[in-house]
């Protein structure tokens, strides 16, 4: 197996349980938004979507059909990203606590 | 530089979801996450070389105006639809940067190279189909029944194993042809994987797409060799896989029990037996009563106040109610709604402060010094026959147990059974009136007759 394929299993490896860790203790109240802010951070494919899309165009490049996709998954990344992070912002801008009550 | 400015990316998120997990920092950790993603997205612009600037500027300018307007016109009601949908556009992507990938560097790849594109391929199609039947079946386009389809399984089992010999095939051999082929069949396994799932169960389904999503973005970053990709992929696998178990445990099902057994098909025989039990029909005036005399309620709010958009009007009796010195909480059970924590954004929208809603653990010790338990459009999460009843379909999952308070109010349409196809003992309990109504109707006529009392 090459290096970069083996470092990359071994930072999927080390995020995954990041993400266990910081996760795990998340009351229930915010799983709705924490649900779609984790989802608008999957969006992060849109990194990928655009370092293919910027190779298409062009000869050699995989055609019209990669240019064609290349639109599609920046298109569809870009809807995940900026849809995710603002409605989870709506929706995290409507818990409050009750006024005058101090923890 | 450019790998510096990724960790720091990574690392933003990393912040961002910690804050997330307490309702004061949330807000703001959601904005270090979008400030990670923008930082993410501003390093690949500016490392790129002689891009086609066209096609890239063209996806972000539509994508953003799409995103943003489903994001700022959705209803809170709609969010678990809405969710199920920015899962699949994730999935799609992650998908779509493989195939492009495939056209483009194919006779480049190692053996490694050619499984992750594999796997982000099936991953990502699993992940689309799956999430939009899911937002079909949410939006009430599809039915949110189980439907099961004849040999099903051995449907699934036939597809999964064709998936992995065009696998093989592809990586080891140098047609392409593989690749499509895969796709077309990983598209196929998300419709039926998701068609038999039952409307009960869509908290667990949306988790598991949620955590689906993320893994197919790792994976395209195993195939672009980004390291970016693989962290918030992985993040976002683990936080779905996390989740996914809490709502299954919440209903006491196993994942595999959930993804592989239509539900609502095997427990709708114990229904129709019991049509002529007596019940306690109450007026709005019989429950106005009950709860003007009361000292502590506890609201149950389920699907049904969902549905008839009753949480303003939920937030208006309980004021109603803490106006007369009342004690008002609201005990919310983990899968109440159609995912996670659905009730709880829907309570916040009606100006409801967190620190008044209760969790399953926080609410069951309450009920008995409870003196009325308002039950609005919720059923199988306060079934006690989950308890009680070991023949029971929806034996051991923990409920919230309403029954032990004083007097129990039931605001319901009817008698049917709940998406799980469940008669509920609750209903002919002595201490329970039931109000039959639309959920807004009902509450709205008992504020009617509470401010006429």
């Amino acid at each position: 197996m090459s290096e970069v394929f083996i470092s990359g299993i071994v930072v999927f490896v080390l995020a995954a349980f990041v993400g266990l860790e910081v996760i795990a203790k998340v009351p229930p109240t915010l799983h709705t938004p924490l649900m779609s802010g984790a989802n608008a951070i999957s969006g992060i494919t849109l990194v990928g979507a655009i370092i293919v899309a910027a190779a298409t165009g062009g000869a050699g490049t995989g055609g019209t059909l990669a240019t064609v996709l290349g639109f599609l998954a920046v298109t569809a990344a870009t809807i995940n990203v900026v849809g995710g992070f603002l409605v989870t912002d709506r929706m995290l801008e409507m818990f409050k606590k009750k006024p005058g009550r101090q923890p | 530089m450019t790998e510096l400015a990724y960790l720091g990316a990574a690392v933003l998120f990393i912040l961002g979801l910690k804050q997330m997990g307490s309702p004061r920092t949330a807000r703001r950790g959601n904005t270090l996450a979008a400030i990670g993603m923008f930082v993410a997205t501003l390093t690949v612009l500016i490392s790129l070389t002689k891009p086609s600037w066209t096609v890239i500027v063209a996806g972000l300018v539509v994508g953003s105006t799409i995103g943003a307007v489903l994001a700022l016109r959705v209803q809170m009601t709609e969010m678990p639809e809405l969710v199920a949908a920015f899962n699949g556009f994730g999935g799609i992507s992650s998908m779509l940067v493989a195939l492009v990938a495939l056209l483009q560097t194919r006779a480049l790849w190692d053996n490694e190279t050619g499984v992750t594109v594999m796997l982000s391929i099936v991953i990502g199609a699993v992940t689309f189909t799956g999430s939009f039947v899911a937002y079909g079946k949410l939006k009430g386009l599809i039915s949110g029944r189980p439907i099961s389809l004849p040999g099903g399984k051995v449907l699934n089992a036939t597809i999964a194993t064709a998936i992995v010999i065009l696998i093989v095939v592809g990586v080891t051999g140098d047609a392409t042809w593989p690749y499509w082929g895969a796709v077309g069949l990983a598209a196929v396994i998300g419709v039926l994987g998701v068609l038999p799932i039952g409307g009960a169960d869509m908290p667990v389904v949306i988790s598991l797409l949620n955590s689906l999503s993320g893994v197919a973005a790792s994976t395209a970053g195993f195939v672009i060799g980004n390291d970016a990709l693989i962290i918030g992929g992985a993040l976002v696998g683990a936080a779905g896989m996390i989740l996914t178990l809490q709502m299954g445990k919440a209903m006491n099902r196993t994942l595999a029990n959930v993804l592989f057994s239509g539900f609502g098909a095997i427990s709708s025989a114990g229904v129709g037996d019991g049509e002529e039990k007596p019940v306690n029909r109450a007026t709005p005036d019989d429950v106005a009563i009950a709860l003007a005399y009361a000292q502590s309620v506890l609201i149950v709010p389920g699907y049904g106040l969902a549905v008839a958009q009753a949480q303003h009007v939920t937030k208006k009796l309980a004021t109603l109610l803490e106006d007369k010195g009342i004690d008002v909480g609201y005990a919310i059970h983990p899968v109440a709604g159609r995912m996670p924590g659905h009730m709880n954004v829907l309570l916040a929208e009606a100006d409801v402060p967190y620190d008044q809603l209760y969790d399953l653990d926080q609410s069951n010790p309450m009920f008995q010094q409870t003196d009325v338990v308002l039950i609005v459009g919720a059923n199988d999460v306060v079934n006690p026959s989950a308890r009680d009843d070991s023949t029971s379909p929806i034996y051991g999952m923990p409920i919230l147990e309403v029954d032990r308070a004083q007097t129990v109010v039931v605001v319901k349409r009817s008698l049917s059974p709940g998406f799980a196809g469940i008669d509920n003992p609750l209903f002919y309990m002595d201490s329970t009136m039931m109000l039959f109504s639309d959920a807004k109707a009902a509450l709205e006529n008992v504020i009617k007759s509470l401010e006429d009392l």
